[in-house]
């Protein structure tokens, strides 16, 4: 009787520190994972971040000595003109969800929308921008490259924006309204000022996400060996310019990826973390 | 409950529809467009995408379409099958490995690690998500890839690929290029999100329930299990299905290593294609009409089928909200 007991709180036990081990062990392997990443890209790509990188274009084949300057500036402006498109349409959703029709039957549907959007396929959003602006402009562009970037925008805009005003304490809305200001003037002057950092972290967040998207890009700002700030011509960007080098046969090519790589990543981690220190609940 | 907004909205005077000011009207107006915006951007996608594709789909059936596995560019015959089954088989892979990992976090985050352990390690984990997809394909084709073929997929082949029945699965040349590594990378890149989801419900569960499990003497492992994993499985599950959407929209990183080859193999080590990776491929370089509409066809059959799985994943984490009593 007593040696069965003894049996049953060892195996017990025995369960419990070896699930537990294998849980650390998972963390760990989690980690690796992450320094194993950033560790090759700082290795292969550190050794090219020099000036060149920044003041000569992308080379063509053959071409020994080249940089990123089309493809850093090419990335900017798709990523700005795509924030400026999809950020005021993102913050006006979001301000429609969180005050002027928060109970109302659309917003039950966006928000549902809205999520399901957040992971769509960004392939798929190549393919809808092409249809809808490549085909019918005859060319590949930068604006449609703009467009698709704006329509990853939108959803992560939505979302913070609402998350953020509803923190807004509805005491601060009714103090207003009982000095006789209209919703509108609640809105901008009390609601979106108390709420204003949490939405721009939104769109940090939102720049954050789409400054490495290349899927929605292949087929819309296609890319470009030459600098230009004509958004009408098919445009240079850094994550289409990777996927090409890197499947390209140049060592250079190769390198010139990696450079690219590293600098993507410290922006985007970069950005990440300062929207989580942004974010961090105050207490 | 807040419910000001509701109360605003009735106030006499303040924005009731009779003398409601000007600038209501309009600020509310526009807003309630960029909110009806999204919707359009959905409906949008779905229109353009079948209008796209018709012509591929009333050339070949949509069902013979989708059971099709010869895709002939010279011949102008196309089918979807394998990228289909690289899509599902890729996915499946990344959830199998994912699945118990992000258990795992999950578990030593909100269970064993201590408290000024738990932030920089969620942090950390949360950063995979941030690396762009196409940063995991520059990695894994120069470097996991190769390391996979030498130091892995031999051990597999010898191990596992010596067992019956699910021995032909491991078989396969040794280049790294394949489905296998695909699901490998892909599982890396869902972890991130299924453990927090994980770790977020887990969160959930009140502190007394778990003291008076302790209580009565349960172990660390028997109070994960017998209660917080029972209170939480809507929740875990729908975060495991978000995972599983991510997968099988997830482009760059699989287009890199798996290899971009039409074919159907048993075996996982063999190069295959998924939907998004075939779409990346060859949508700049398709000439025809046919060609592109297939392309297109695929698209859209990689959107529903994302779209009813993230769908269903939300629709669980609403459920999941919903008994917790928040109001999301």
């Amino acid at each position: 009787m007593r040696n069965a007991s003894v049996d049953i709180y060892t195996r017990r036990k025995a369960v419990n520190i070896f699930n537990l081990t294998a849980s650390a062990i998972t963390t760990l392997i989690g980690l690796f994972f992450l320094s194993w990443l950033l560790w090759v890209l700082f290795e292969q790509g550190i050794s090219h971040f020099d000036w060149n990188l920044l003041t000569l274009d992308t080379p063509g084949p053959g071409d020994e000595t080249g940089g990123l300057r089309n493809a850093i500036v090419g990335s900017l402006l798709l990523t700005g003109v795509g924030v400026l498109i999809g950020a005021p349409v993102g913050v006006l959703a979001g301000t429609y969800l969180a005050e002027f029709g928060r109970y109302a039957l659309i917003s039950h549907a966006v928000r549902f929308i809205n999520d399901v959007l957040l992971s769509a396929p960004s392939i798929v959003i190549g393919v809808f921008v092409y249809e809808i602006m490549v085909i019918p402009m005859g060319n590949f562009s930068g604006w449609s490259g703009a467009v698709a970037l704006s329509i990853i925008v939108i959803p992560v805009v939505v979302r913070t924006t609402e998350d953020m005003m509803r923190l807004v304490p509805d005491s601060m809305r009714e103090a207003a309204a009982a000095l006789g200001a209209p919703q509108w003037k609640i809105v901008t002057n009390v609601v979106l000022k108390a709420a204003i950092s949490g939405v721009m972290t939104g769109i940090l967040l939102a720049i954050a996400r789409i400054a490495g998207e290349t899927a929605p890009l292949l087929f819309t700002a296609l890319n470009n060996q030459f600098f230009t700030l004509n958004m009408d011509e098919p445009m240079s960007n850094l994550p289409v310019m990777i996927f090409n080098f890197a499947m390209g046969p140049y060592d250079n090519w190769h390198d010139l990826a990696w450079a690219g790589s590293l600098l993507i990543t410290l922006t985007v981690l970069t950005l990440n973390i300062l929207t989580r220190f942004l974010l961090r609940p105050k207490k | 409950m807040n419910s000001t907004a509701e109360t605003l909205n009735a106030l006499p005077g303040a924005s009731s529809c009779a003398s409601r000011s000007l600038g209501d009207r309009v600020f509310h107006g526009i807003s309630w467009f960029a909110a009806a915006g999204v919707l359009l951007v959905l409906g949008a996608i779905i229109v353009m995408l079948y209008t796209g594709a018709r012509p591929a789909f009333e050339k070949f059936g949509f069902f013979q379409f989708l059971t099709t596995a010869e895709w002939n560019p010279v011949t102008e015959v196309f089918g979807g099958l394998s990228p289909l089954i690289g899509t599902l088989v890729s996915s499946a892979i990344a959830i199998i490995i994912g699945l118990p990992v992000s258990f795992g976090i999950a578990l030593f985050i909100t269970e064993m690690a201590p408290p000024w352990l738990k932030r920089p390690v969620g942090t950390a984990i949360e950063l995979l998500a941030a690396i762009p997809s196409i940063i995991y394909g520059m990695w894994g084709l120069f470097v996991f890839a190769p390391f996979f073929a030498d130091h892995i997929q031999p051990v597999l082949t010898n191990t596992l690929g010596k067992l019956p029945l699910i021995g032909p699965l491991f078989q396969g040349p040794p280049l790294g290029i394949s489905v296998f590594s695909a699901g490998i990378i892909l599982a890396i890149m869902i972890i991130p999100f299924i453990s927090s989801v994980m770790r977020d419900v887990f969160e959930t569960v009140p502190t007394e329930l778990r003291e008076s499990a302790f209580g009565v003497g349960s172990t660390t492992w028997e109070v994960v299990w017998n209660v917080v994993l029972p209170l939480t499985k809507v929740g875990a599950v729908g975060g495991v299905i978000l995972g599983l959407g991510r997968a099988m929209g997830e482009t760059m990183a699989v287009t890199f290593v798996i290899g971009n080859a039409h074919e159907l193999h048993a075996a996982l080590f063999e190069p295959g294609n998924s939907i998004a990776s075939t779409i990346a491929n060859e949508f700049t370089e398709a000439d025809g009409e046919l060609y592109t509409a297939s392309l297109i066809g695929l698209g859209l059959i990689l959107f529903i089928i994302t779209f009813i799985v993230l769908a269903l994943a939300k629709l669980m984490l609403v459920r999941m909200a919903a008994r917790e009593g928040r109001s999301t």
